[in-house]
Formats: structure tokens, sequence, C-alpha cells
């Protein structure tokens, strides 16, 4: 891999999500931030099983030619785990998105805006 | 095969399918009528609490169950040809797990019994019950996941489905507030769980909880990622500093709900706790890591109490009561935990501090738990949580109040009440650790009794006030739901060494007994 490139892109992102959401005063901002850590988290989850000319890891794509060992034509496969992590993950942040966007819609129907340091009532 | 047989031998997967599938049926079942799905509901959740009794009774004859999904005999973890690697998803149920399960079902039985009458006016019942349904997944999944992706996976269907009934009485915008306050504190854990997890991988090649504490070896990677983990556990069980979030959603969650998340809080709790001894053990600084706990529950205990007492909403102020109960059982664990090098002074101390703290955690699910559940009763009456707003309501909703007195008492320390006996194994094994320690502890109990005396004075005694001269005793199904706790506090109390002998002491052994978890799956001695 070139230089780590991947994680110091998920490194910097999630960088990016945490200042967002520490120092934005809007809550769709905010949600925004936690979906740009959670797509963050992604990459690096896909970039764990990064491999050079690597194949899917599906049986009947195996290259299993004559001469070649069927251990070297499993290791020519990306590992299939970190990719079924991401998918679930995936599936999760949409969960959770929709449930906090859906939460914001709320409360901009009860309290009128989406300024944090508005909306925050609940203290003590 | 029998259909005993079948239950029997399946009931580790039994407890996930029965609530999961019995979520979605709700819905079909509320069409029909709603009468039906009551009954549904109630008894789905009764036939998990019996599979959790078979999965209790099986651990404790068994010891530790394997139940590996997708193989025709579930106790084989390892599949022949897989190199001695567990490639599948399992769970791995333990006397920890065990108990955790039985804390569960006895709040969640509670609850929902309470619920049928608390929520009876309410709309969106049907949603109510299967979230309701899904949070109790979540936790027991939680509860008995071997895998720690799964447990990932867990943990966020029970913060989602919290965060949903939170949200549920909308209450002018306020309850969703401490709803989006809860979702954006359980993603960031989750977040972090999951970047835990991933570095794990990355580095071993495994999500088994088993082959993961085989293998590791405290690298700077293993130190980071147990940072992450314990940081966003304890985030989530709501120890100080990362308690901010939990007198709000305490106190605007309906009241039968937030009874669950008192054990779901616990349950969080048993995943820091499943961490630090299972997965990591002893290849941690015991000693260090012990006194980190031990400091972060000495500060939970004070900061809860102090900032309950002048509280002017009841369930706020019960919550920071719950913030300080958590402290106790990171304190009586975190001794434990800080003499897990130390063979003599674990044997005579250490098990007893260990015992301690995780007989709280079955106290407060039913104390606390038992707490909330009346004061969602007062809410349901007269309307406001507002302590300066109550009064005199002792002559009208006795019952209440009774069980009121039995929580206040067990939560304070009072024999012959159960937090009386958990805290006494706290005090007496912690003083023998550090006299210091002890001395914080019994001062807190101390500051809770005054705090409880002033919110029972304020709510139930003085005269009659005339607002609620028509205010009724709580329906009945809430009394039997408040009964099924206040009888468990009582009974717990009158019994605590069977108890403990039963259920706890086993629970503590097989916490600290790391190479019996991992031999269970990975075999060999």
């Amino acid at each position: 891999m070139i230089l780590n490139f991947p994680f110091i892109t998920m490194v910097l992102v999630t960088i990016i999500g945490l200042c967002i959401i520490l120092f934005r005063k809007n809550l769709l901002k905010v949600i925004m931030g936690i979906s740009l850590i959670e797509s963050a988290m992604n990459l690096f989850i896909v970039a764990l099983d990064f491999k050079e000319g690597g194949i899917a890891p599906i049986f009947t794509l195996a290259p299993l030619e004559p001469g070649v060992e069927p251990a070297a034509a499993a290791s020519a496969m990306v590992l299939p785990v970190p990719q079924a992590l991401c998918l679930t993950s995936i599936v999760i942040a949409v969960a959770t998105g929709a449930l906090m966007l859906s939460f914001a819609m709320l409360i901009y129907r009860k309290y009128g805006t989406l300024d944090i340091s508005k909306i925050s009532r609940l203290n003590g | 095969m029998t259909f005993a047989q079948f239950i029997y031998y399946n009931s580790p997967a039994l407890i996930i399918a029965i609530p999961l599938l019995a979520a979605f049926l709700t819905l079909v079942f509320g069409r029909i009528s709603s009468m039906l799905r009551n009954i549904w509901v109630v008894l789905s959740l009764v036939a998990t609490a019996i599979v959790g009794l078979i999965i209790a009774y099986r651990v404790s004859i068994e010891g530790i169950i394997i139940y590996t999904f997708g193989v025709g005999s579930p106790g084989m973890a390892i599949p022949v040809d897989s190199g001695g690697i567990p490639v599948r998803i399992l769970f791995e149920i333990d006397a920890m797990s065990s108990f955790m399960i039985i804390t569960l079902s006895i709040a969640t039985l509670a609850a929902i019994i309470y619920s049928i009458a608390s929520d009876a006016k309410s709309t969106g019942r049907d949603n109510f019950y299967a979230l309701f349904l899904l949070l109790t997944l979540g936790g027991y999944g939680i509860i008995c996941t071997g895998d720690i992706f799964n447990f990932f996976v867990f943990f966020e269907i029970s913060s989602l489905a919290s965060a949903g009934l939170i949200a549920y009485r909308i209450e002018k915008g306020f309850a969703v507030e401490a709803a989006l306050k809860y979702a954006v504190i359980s993603t960031i854990a989750g977040i972090m769980v999951l970047i835990g997890v991933a570095v794990l991988y990355g580095e071993y090649d495994a999500l088994n909880i088993a082959m993961l504490a085989q293998s590791i070896h405290w690298t700077f990677l293993d130190k980071f990622a147990l940072v992450l983990l314990l940081s966003a556990l304890l985030m989530k069980c709501g120890a100080v500093p990362m308690h901010f979030w939990t007198p709000d959603s305490y106190s605007l969650a309906p009241g039968s709900i937030t009874a669950i998340l008192v054990v779901a809080s616990q349950v969080s709790l048993y995943g820091a706790f499943r961490v630090i001894f299972t997965l990591y053990g002893v290849v941690i600084n015991a000693f260090t890591f012990g006194w980190i706990i031990i400091i972060l529950g000495v500060l939970s205990m004070v900061v809860g109490v102090t900032m309950a007492i002048p509280q002017k909403d009841v369930k706020r102020l019960m919550a920071y009561h719950a913030i300080s109960q958590t402290g106790y059982m990171l304190l009586g664990v975190g001794v434990g935990f800080a003499l897990l090098g130390d063979k003599a002074l674990l044997d005579s101390i250490g098990y007893m501090a260990m015992e301690g703290g995780i007989f709280h955690i079955i106290n407060h699910a039913m104390y606390k738990g038992l707490l909330f559940l009346t004061a969602g009763a007062i809410f349901y009456r007269i309307g406001t949580r507002n302590l300066n707003k109550m009064g005199g309501l002792g002559h009208n909703m006795k019952y209440t109040m009774i069980f009121f007195v039995i929580g206040a008492l067990a939560i304070a320390g009072i024999p012959p009440f159960n937090g009386f006996a958990s805290k006494l194994m706290i005090y007496e094994s912690v003083f023998l650790f550090n006299p210091f320690l002890a001395v914080i502890a019994m001062v807190v109990s101390i500051l809770t009794l005054a705090s409880f005396v002033k919110v029972f004075h304020s709510i139930f005694m003085g005269p009659k006030l005339p607002e609620y001269a028509h205010v009724k005793e709580a329906p009945p199904m809430m009394l039997i739901g408040m009964g099924l706790l206040a009888a468990g506090v009582i009974l717990f109390g009158l019994f605590p060494q069977q108890v403990v002998d039963l259920i706890v002491s086993p629970a503590a052994h097989a916490l600290v007994n790391q190479q019996a978890y991992i031999s269970a799956v990975m075999g060999g001695a």
C-alpha cells in the first residue's frame, strides 16, 4: 500500500468529523460529522484486508489453473471477514443516522430551531 | 428429539430468537387487537425468562456453554477442517452471563407487567412494545455472545431501541432532546467499540473473544483498543465523567423503560468487565488498571450523590443516585481486579469485593427499578415530576408509598433489604484493601439515605393537598409490577448468603477464571 495512505485518510477524516461535532452549532452538521466518522471507520475496516492485486473471495473465482498451488490460489484472495464487518457497520450507520435525523426533525418541529446552544434545555 | 430436549439444547439460540420474532409479530398482533398484543408480549417475555432460567440451570451443572451457530452440533466451537480456528459466530455463556440473564429477566418481567397499565393511554403502543422486545434482545445478546463483533451488533441494537423508547413520550420535545443526546453518545460509543474491534482483528485475525484472549499480548495497539473499548462501555454504563446523558434519558423515558435502561446500563458494565477480565485479563498491569476503575467508581459515587441532593425532579434525582450506585459496582469489582495478580489477597479480600460488586448489580436492578416504577406511578397519577409541587400523596397512594419506602431503604443500605447485603460485603472487603475507600462508600450511603428521606417527605408526607384530593392508587397491574421487584428486594435481603452462593459467587469466579473461558472454545487446559 502506498505509504499507508488509507489509514492516514481515515485519521484525517475522523479528525474533521470530530471537529465538526465539537465546534459546529447546527444539529444537522453534528449528525453529518458523526456519519463522516462512520465512513472513516468503514474505510479503516476495508483497508485492513487490502491486498495488492487481490481477487474477490468467491470460490469459483479462485485461479485454479494447472501449476497454481491451492494454497497460493487461496492467498490471492482478500479476506472476506472485514468486508462483512463493513457491510454490517454501514447498515448500522444508516439506522443510527436515520434515527438521529428523525430526532432532529422532531426537535425542529417542537423548538423551532436546530441551534445546539438554544435547544439544550435539559440541564442541572 | 422431543420438544423439551429441543428447547433445552437450543436455549442459547432461543433466548435471542424468541424476543426477535416476538418483536416483529407484535406489530402484526397489534393490528388485530391491543388485548391480544399485550398477552403476546407478556407471554413472549415470560417464555424468554424461562429459557433464561434453563440456561442458568445448564450453566450451573455443565459449566460454560458453547453454542455455535450454523453447525449440526452446537457444542463444537472449532470445525474439524478449519485448522484450529473458531470461524463461526458462537455464544459463550458462563456463570457471569447467566447471572446477568437472571437480572435482565427479573427487570423485564416487572417492567412489562407495569407498562401494560402505565402506557395504556398512549398511542403507538405496537411500536413501543416492539422496541421494548428489541431492547431486551440487545441486552441478552450482549450478555451471551462470545464474538466481539457480534457484541458490537447487539450493542447497537440495544442503543437504537433505547433511544427510540426514550423519545417515546415527546413531552414538548424534551424527551426527544434527551433521546438525541443518548443517540449521539451511543453512536460515538459504538464507533469507538468498532474501531477497537477492527484494531484487534487487524492484529490477530480473529473476532472470537476466547481466541483473542488467548493471543493478546499487550502491544501498543492492544492498549489503544483497550482504551477505546473500555471508555465506550463505561460511557454507556453512566460512570463519571461520562455520566451527563444519564439524568436526561432516565428522567424523560417512561417509568417502565427507565427500569430497563438501568439494567441496560448494567449490561454495558458487564461488557466492560468482560473486556478487562476475560479479553485482557492478566496481561494488563492489573493493579494500575484496578485503581483506575476504583477511582472512576469513587468519583461516580461522590459526584452522583452530590448532584442528586439539589435536584427538584424526582426521576432526575433518582438517575443521579443510579450513577452513584454504579460507582459501588465499579469499586467492588475494581478492588477485585486490582488484586488479580496476587493470589493470596484475591482469595482473602478480592473475591468478596467482587461478589459484593456483582451482587450489587442485581440488587441495584431491583431496587432502582422499583424506585423508578414508583416515580412513574406518581407521574401517572399527578402528571408532574417536580418535588416542590408534590405533597400528601401518602394518604391516597398507600401501596406506592410502601414500595417507595422499600426501595429507598434498600438503596440506602438499611437491613433487612438487599442493598444492605451487597454494600456490607463491599464495605468489609474494601476496608481491608484501603480503609479510606470504605469510609467514602459509607458516607455516600448516608448521603443517599438523607436524600431519600427528603424525597419521601416531600412526596408522601404532609396534609392532603387540595389539587390532589381525587388522586387514586396506581392501577393493579402497575402495583403487581412494583410488587414483583419489592418481593425480590426483600427476599434477596433476607437470604443474601443463599443468593451469593447460588449465583453471585460462581459469577465472580467465572470472571476471574480467564483460562476456563478460553479453553471452553479453544480446547486444551
